[in-house]
């Protein structure tokens, strides 16, 4: 399926503007689709077990700084059809809280973490939102635009 | 889980001992792991209850590097750094992503070259995988044969871009260096050189009964769970899964070569046992030397650098773009502002989301079959933590 025929797919089962289903098919070289990050949860469920769409293979998730907005990037694969699709939600950086989609694909657990280790962005519903990478008394989240290095972590001095 | 003691034990001078739970550390300094990688065993006497991952040890801010990077080119050494054992590959999917951002081709000759050049570096990281996962199940001699081919790979590597290990090989856009004009014949004289090796590699180890009774039947991985987890490349291939990204979502010219994806059958055990994840890597080593023997045949004479400016700036936009490194599905997601400087890029390494099943694949398990388990995983702790 083309991602044009997917979105049409989408926009038929969820018509309520509340879903903010927003298409950016004409974006330069990756076409993805914006949702809302209060209704990923039954998008993602609803893309996973569609006979049409089957998408089971969740690639990657990532999080990114919009500057003034955290979003989170979701490229979605599917292997029996053999297609593609880039979902995309954007939340404000003071009230970063998006839906888990741990529940549907497990691959999302590590990548939801890695995104809350980086970006801050809280998922609800995960079940072990810890830190990743970084230790777990890091403070602040790195792959912000605005982020500083602190000064000293637990007595050493960071900047070398 | 085990409820064969029925009355507390006690020793021999009477005193009753505790039989409650314990938590066991496997790593972050530990042979078996393969790395820096701490695994938090939750076990019931000798069998797993639970494994929770500690990882993180190795993170150098890969991410956040690229974002203070004035050239797309700057980024290409970084990448090297994060599977330490294929850094072809790592350099392979950036530049693949890079173009695809770009829209530019690159001239045949560089795409010939790309092709041979990672295929012999799955070899050369699947003979490491092989390798030390002799080891891991105390099988030494198999490590020494693996080195002593993979050697052989390094030294063409060495004689192309003088790095043995770190490359900076492949540049968007073209090549660091045409290959020197002995590296064809040398290069057939390895696939030559290295057919029969494989066949007594497998009489050593992977048909040894020792080598079968541990790994058979152990760290059983179902396609489903597979798929859920994000798992790719043998990890995924091991579960019977016909899944391979030369061939479903072609990149570079890997539709112009002849070869079979491999898949595990359950030939001595249950489909997605460690043992079918080992003979996948295996029979991948024969299916690359076929790639690379045909492409040695038709690669064509030209130039090795597309006509770029000396700083990219792609236009805004964001592409992912994927490819089929040893370990599995390597993505780059690269979002361009307009500027020569990338506004993000993230990896998304395969061997990160294979970690990631480790629990699944370990709940009832020896403590003693945790090391062939993780070592069938064939993680570097490079690429998972970035």
């Amino acid at each position: 399926m083309s991602p044009q025929e997917i979105l049409e797919r989408l926009t038929s089962k969820f018509p309520d503007p509340a879903f903010g289903i927003e298409a950016k098919l004409d974006a330069q070289v990756d076409p993805f689709i914006k949702v809302s990050p209060q209704h990923i949860i039954e998008i993602a469920q609803f893309l996973r077990d569609d006979d049409e769409l089957q998408f089971d293979f969740l690639s990657s998730l990532s999080g990114i700084d919009l500057k003034g907005k955290l979003g989170v990037v979701y490229h979605l694969f599917s292997i029996a059809k053999r297609h593609k699709i880039t979902l995309r939600v954007e939340v404000p950086t003071d009230a970063a809280e998006v839906q888990s989609v741990e529940s549907i694909w497990k691959t999302a657990n590590w990548h939801e973490r890695e995104a809350f280790d980086l970006f801050g962005i809280r998922f609800a519903g995960h079940p072990d939102m810890r830190r990743i990478l970084l230790p777990y008394d890091w403070e602040g989240y790195p792959l912000r635009k605005d982020y500083q290095v602190p000064e000293f972590y637990n007595g050493m001095r960071v900047p070398y | 889980m085990s409820e064969i003691v029925t009355t507390p034990p006690t020793s021999s001078t009477g005193r009753t001992l505790r039989t409650e739970e314990m938590i066991l550390n496997m790593g972050p300094q530990h042979p078996a792991t393969h790395g820096v990688l701490r695994l938090e065993l939750v076990v019931d006497g000798e069998i797993v209850v639970d494994v929770i991952p500690h990882i993180g040890y190795l993170h150098r801010c890969f991410e956040k590097h690229c974002e203070h990077m004035t050239n797309y080119q700057q980024v290409i050494p970084y990448t090297d750094r994060m599977d330490y054992v294929a850094s072809m590959t790592n350099e392979f999917g950036f530049v693949v992503a890079a173009e695809r951002l770009l829209k530019i081709q690159v001239p045949e000759r560089v795409e010939y070259i790309r092709v041979i050049m990672a295929e012999l570096q799955r070899i050369a990281s699947h003979l490491i995988a092989i390798g030390t996962y002799g080891i891991d199940i105390g099988a030494f001699t198999p490590f020494l044969y693996c080195f002593r081919d993979r050697e052989k790979i390094l030294d063409l590597f060495e004689m192309t871009c003088g790095a043995r290990l770190l490359y900076n090989y492949m540049w968007v856009g073209g090549l660091s260096h045409d290959i020197p004009p002995d590296f064809i014949p040398k290069a057939k004289e390895f696939c030559a050189y290295f057919k029969p090796n494989i066949k007594e590699l497998n009489d050593l180890l992977t048909y040894n009964e020792i080598f079968v009774k541990r790994t058979a039947n152990v760290g059983v991985l179902p396609a489903d769970v597979a798929i859920n987890y994000g798992c790719s490349g043998p990890m995924l291939r091991g579960s019977g899964v016909d899944w391979d990204l030369r061939r479903d979502d072609p990149y570079s010219i890997y539709n112009k070569f002849a070869w079979d994806v491999c898949v595990g059958k359950g030939e001595m055990g249950t489909v997605g046992d460690c043992w079918d994840r080992h003979i996948v890597r295996a029979r991948e080593m024969e299916q690359s030397i076929r790639i690379i023997e045909q492409a040695l045949e038709q690669i064509p004479e030209g130039n090795v650098q597309a006509a770029l400016p000396k700083r990219i700036r792609p236009n805004p936009g964001e592409v992912y773009a994927r490819i089929e490194s040893p370990r599995g599905e390597l993505g780059y997601y690269i979002v361009s502002d307009g500027s020569a400087t990338p506004y993000r890029i993230k990896a998304r390494s395969p061997a990160f989301s294979n970690l990631s099943v480790i629990n699944e694949i370990s709940k009832g398990a020896m403590i003693a079959d945790m090391v062939a388990i993780a070592g069938s995983i064939d993680i570097v702790l490079g690429e998972v933590d970035r």
